[in-house]
């Protein structure tokens, strides 16, 4: 069971040209393969049987994706002027927002789960 | 010594050599982060990138020149985003026993990683194009990327941006959990996923199996709300 890894990419490329497409047509800010992704989480909620054939071959091909990162993470190169001007509010605030996004999810996670769970207890 | 140079001169003129580096450098890169039981301060991506721009720096060659090979795994990251619908698909009885908390926290986290990094910044005096690039450096990098360039950033400065804070949260991450007693895999996992995207949820399926699928589900999530509210948020900063 499971598409080859052809099968795979071209639905993947499908989906992600609709996405685009959509996002031309309606002159969206969203980029298209992020509707692609939707359109593709649709479909596999609407048509249950489907996704034994995507599941594996795209854990496979998702194994990968810090490889894909690697072309865009050079283009820094183009920057280096500007780092060098700037890198120290750059780090701080790369730093501390990382801090400050973890523990904040994190918090309202557990907030909101507390919540819930005091009110379903309470209509019992 | 001609040989060399003649050798040298027909690959700096093919694509072939930006493909072939970025494949070679990247599995050397994580040959060596497998070796070390996956220490996040030898991340293969950040690795990877600082091998490739000394090369390309001693080789005199420019980034551009570079791209036209490399841009073949750059293109990946497309069809990879849409291949998130799977591990969402997957984890979909999970995400809607608990989406109230998910999605706010997710829509929270979000909002907090990039109007901290923008206020910190502005406050320290960077230029408004670095501020509105520091903006969705949370959110995967395909994602992230549309979004700067379509509200005022500079695409490959966040796709900078967002390497380094995958590598500082696979690095802080688990760090911030034991300090504030966090016990719960599922809680540690979405705020892995909202703040390091596809490196936070590397480093969250190495301590158990359900951390990375929360991760996972985060990132894919906030993929997806960060498209529909970071360019909103930019227009009003």
């Amino acid at each position: 069971m499971g598409f080859s890894f052809l099968g795979l990419i071209t639905v993947l490329l499908v989906y992600q040209l609709i996405g685009e497409l959509i996002v031309l047509a309606f002159d969206w800010p969203v980029p298209g393969p992020v509707i692609g992704m939707f359109l593709l989480l649709m479909t596999l909620l609407l048509r249950q049987a489907w996704s034994p054939y995507l599941v594996e071959p795209a854990q496979q091909f998702l194994r990968y994706l810090s490889l894909f990162f690697v072309p865009a993470g050079v283009g820094v190169m183009v920057h280096l002027t500007r780092i060098g001007e700037e890198w120290l509010s750059i780090l701080v605030a790369l730093v501390i927002s990382t801090l400050v996004s973890l523990v904040v999810t994190a918090w309202v996670m557990l907030g909101l789960a507390k919540l819930l769970q005091k009110a379903k207890l309470g209509v019992k | 010594m001609d040989a060399f140079n003649d050798i040298w001169v027909y690959l700096a003129a093919s694509p072939l050599f930006g493909l072939v580096l970025t494949l070679v450098v990247f599995q050397a890169a994580y040959a060596l982060y497998s070796r070390i039981h996956y220490n996040p301060m030898l991340n293969p991506v950040a690795i990877s990138v600082l091998v490739i721009i000394t090369v390309l720096w001693l080789s005199d060659m420019s980034y551009e020149h570079y791209f036209e090979g490399a841009q073949f795994i750059h293109f990946l990251l497309g069809p990879a985003t849409v291949a998130l619908a799977i591990p969402l698909y997957q984890h979909w009885a999970t995400l809607r026993s608990l989406w109230i908390p998910i999605l706010f926290a997710t829509s929270v986290g979000l909002v907090a990683a990039g109007l901290s990094a923008f206020w910190i910044a502005q406050w320290l005096g960077a230029s408004m194009e670095t501020l509105l690039s520091l903006v969705p450096k949370s959110v995967t990098a395909p994602v992230a990327m549309g979004i700067a360039e379509k509200n005022g950033g500079l695409a490959t400065l966040t796709a900078a941006f967002v390497v380094i804070t995958g590598v500082l949260g696979a690095m802080l991450g688990p760090w911030v959990f034991k300090l504030m007693r966090l016990k719960d895999d599922r809680v540690a996992g979405i705020a892995m996923g909202v703040t390091a995207h596809g490196l936070g949820t590397a480093k969250s399926f190495q301590i158990s199996v359900q951390m990375g699928a929360f991760s996972g589900l985060a990132m894919a999530l906030s993929a997806f709300i960060a498209a529909i509210i970071l360019p909103w948020l930019m227009a009003s900063l």
